[in-house]
């Protein structure tokens, strides 16, 4: 057993016990961070907050939420919206937080992609990261479909579809996952379950591994230049900061994070209570009823793309491109066969590459929510094919790639 | 510098997705219809001056209006409750307390002349059809048809509240309350109402059977709306935010827009009288939109000194590492 001795303060105390003073200087003081970094490094940041903010007002909604098919859509625009004491503002900021954290994961994302943050040891950072943009993926769907209207009825519906597999039929299947034939009570109740818990529970697991993947590559910087953290962290600790290429997490990092999330916070709020419509989609102030199909199905803003690749195909082929597209991400930092992890913008090929993958994602986001029709169709047909296209290139044009 | 030039490019990628989602691919979902302003330009504008008195000689008269319709601040009560009215035409007909105030003269005019016509139903009442509209046309007293018209309406629109007394549930009431549900109960000026039925208001009972009586009249009067309408008309507690100010106005002024040959007819409400019906569904599907608005005007205060506070952190704390 340790020796303990008589505290002289509540900081001793808990020091002795806790070993808080390493604590905070292996989390916070002498957690090193490189300084040539931008804005966007603060995503991170801003998306722990609106997790936060999410967990919070999801909670308050819990308290008068009714998982049950007759009461849900009521519980939610009747009691939280209007009976409950600003219960209208935390499902506001619940709605608007769930849409806008998808704009600033892949916000985060693209950043990892153009500044070559997935590779040289960050393998486990973007894979981490990747389940957890699956994990935040299934906790919306799970979550649209509380309300219980229109939309998170058919939006159901045909996601469940999904795993029937197309030609192989697998109806059992679908009727596992629905407990039922359509979606309804038993539908309703477990997915309820997968958003409260389960799936949150899973979230914050994968955060704790996406930052622990941190810890030993490190954080890229803007240049992608290898940094001695250690030889840097001499310099810094001995005064010369000016010149020491790293900074410590707190409070020279966490000052630039809260002013970018300020900034971001300005924006957020803004959307809450003066835009939030885009977060809130009308037709799912509509009442499920599964006898009226709504005349325009589609998913939220943040799903587009990978829909926009299902649809333009064939039943079969549209399925086999739609599970490419969910998997292909994860396997970027093998797919870039380049030793170079620096900014996009000195790669070459790679940088037309990166550029035309976010415009096609933009064009495929896009064609996913306009209707079927001449010219959207031919139009979201050759964006699916160019992401495809761009993938399979990928392999090909990293390995050509010179030494930086 | 370089900050700047990378954040002007992540918000013009975020605007362009912005505006390909929203704007552009509702435009290419929904067909957009302009209001009229409610002016109802094909029907006939009122050529004669009515005359009050004599307006209210027709309009009592037992063949004319009051045979069917109940006039209640006229102390005229209604031939029928509103179950067997519904049961016997298919949908109660109005109160005609407020009519003057709620419809537009000319449809007015319009519906007293040919019904059918003026609710734009002549697609579902007419010669090949067989069906006749369970309103009557009025064929005239006898004079000049079109001044005994005038008269009616010059007598509806005297016992009408002014524009400024029409209250928004009021002009609801009259406009969509005997087809429509509203069964979202709702605060206004620190009074509570009650859910809206198609036969009223839904009262507080004291015994289950009382209220179970109250029920079974609603159901009985819905079923003989669905046999007239051929479904029941939607309860409209959430449609302030389902379809929005702009998709309700143009609707009431023409279903037509939207709903090729839908069973619902033109309703005819005047322009003040549509907004106050709009008025009435915000304040029951959008109650805190007062409260959301001056909330929203502190929170970004906060946020902004909130903001300033962090920027000024991040310059105190940078200055040395610089």
């Amino acid at each position: 057993m340790a020796h303990f001795t008589k505290a002289t303060s509540l900081h001793d105390w808990l020091n002795q016990r806790l070993g808080v003073d390493t604590l905070n200087r292996v989390l916070a003081t002498e957690y090193w961070i490189p300084k040539n970094i931008n804005f966007l490094w603060a995503m991170g940041m801003i998306l722990a907050i609106t997790f936060g903010i999410l967990l919070i007002s999801g909670i308050f909604l819990l308290m008068y939420y009714q998982p049950n098919v007759n009461l849900a859509f009521d519980s939610v625009n009747y009691t939280i919206m209007q009976e409950v004491g600003y219960g209208w503002l935390w499902r506001h900021v619940h709605g608007v937080a769930a849409s806008v954290v998808f704009l600033i994961i892949y916000i985060h994302m693209f950043t990892g992609i153009y500044y070559g943050s997935y590779k040289k040891g960050r393998e486990m950072i973007w894979l981490s990261g990747m389940l957890l943009f699956v994990a935040f993926s299934a906790e919306a769907f799970s979550g649209y479909m509380l309300p219980w209207g229109q939309m998170s009825y058919w939006a159901g519906m045909v996601i469940t579809n999904l795993f029937s597999g197309g030609s192989l039929h697998a109806d059992g299947l679908v009727e596992w996952i629905r407990g039922d034939y359509v979606p309804a009570q038993a539908y309703l109740n477990r997915f309820f379950m997968l958003h409260v818990l389960l799936i949150p529970v899973a979230i914050m697991g994968l955060i704790g591994l996406h930052f622990g993947a941190l810890r030993i590559p490190h954080v890229n910087n803007q240049d992608g230049e290898e940094i001695d953290f250690d030889v840097e962290a001499k310099k810094y600790l001995a005064g010369d900061k000016a010149n020491s290429k790293v900074i410590r997490f707190v409070n020279d990092f966490l000052s630039k994070d809260m002013m970018v999330v300020g900034i971001y916070l300005i924006f957020f709020f803004y959307l809450v209570f003066y835009h939030f419509d885009f977060a809130m989609d009308p037709v799912n102030f509509d009442p499920a009823d599964g006898l009226k199909t709504p005349t325009h199905i589609y998913p939220e803003w943040y799903f587009l793309w990978s829909y926009e690749i299902l649809r333009p195909f064939s039943t079969n082929v549209g399925l086999i491109a739609f599970a490419f597209a969910q998997a292909i991400f994860f396997f970027l930092p093998f797919l870039d066969r380049s030793p170079n992890a620096v900014p996009a913008s000195r790669r070459g090929l790679f940088k037309i590459w990166f550029w035309a993958m976010l415009v096609d994602m933009i064009v495929l986001t896009a064609m996913g929510k306009v209707p079927p029709v001449e010219p959207f169709g031919t139009i979201g047909f050759y964006a699916a094919l160019t992401f495809i296209g761009l993938w399979i290139a990928l392999p090909f044009i990293t390995m050509l790639e010179k030494k930086v | 510098m370089k900050e700047l030039f990378i954040l002007a490019i992540v918000t013009t990628f975020t605007l362009v997705t912005y505006y390909l989602v929203e704007p552009f691919a509702h435009a290419n979902m929904h067909a957009h219809h302009e209001s009229q302003d409610f002016t109802y330009n094909d029907l006939p504008a009122l050529t004669k001056k009515g005359d009050v008195t004599r307006g209210k000689d027709l309009v009592m008269g037992a063949g004319a209006c009051a045979g069917c319709h109940s006039i209640k601040v006229a102390d005229m009560p209604a031939p029928m409750d509103a179950v067997t009215a519904a049961q016997s035409y298919g949908v109660n007909p109005p109160d005609l307390s407020n009519a003057g105030a709620v419809y537009d003269a000319k449809f007015l005019a319009a519906l007293i002349k040919n019904p059918a016509h003026a609710l734009m139903l002549e697609n579902k009442y007419n010669e090949k059809t067989g069906k006749t509209f369970p309103m009557p046309q009025f064929y005239g007293a006898g004079g000049d048809i079109d001044q005994e018209i005038a008269d009616m309406v010059a007598y509806l629109q005297s016992i009408a509240p002014k524009e400024e007394e029409l209250t928004a549930n009021e002009a609801f009431e009259t406009a969509c309350g005997r087809c429509h549900a509203v069964h979202y109960e709702y605060n206004l000026d620190d009074k509570l109402h009650p859910s809206w039925t198609q036969i009223g208001e839904k009262p507080t009972f004291k015994h289950k059977q009382d209220e179970l009586a109250f029920e079974t009249k609603v159901l009985d009067y819905q079923d003989s709306l669905t046999k007239y309408l051929g479904k029941l008309p939607p309860d409209l507690s959430m449609y302030i935010r389902s379809r929005g100010e702009h998709f309700l106005s143009t609707f009431a002024e023409n279903p037509d827009n939207y709903l090729k040959g839908t069973a619902m007819p033109r309703v005819g409400v005047n322009a003040v009288a549509a907004e106050k019906v709009i008025e009435h569904l915000a304040d029951v599907g959008d109650s805190k939109r007062h409260m959301r608005d001056s909330i929203g005007k502190n929170v970004m205060i906060f946020i902004i000194i909130f903001a300033i506070f962090a920027i000024l952190w991040k310059k105190e704390v940078w200055k040395e590492l610089h």
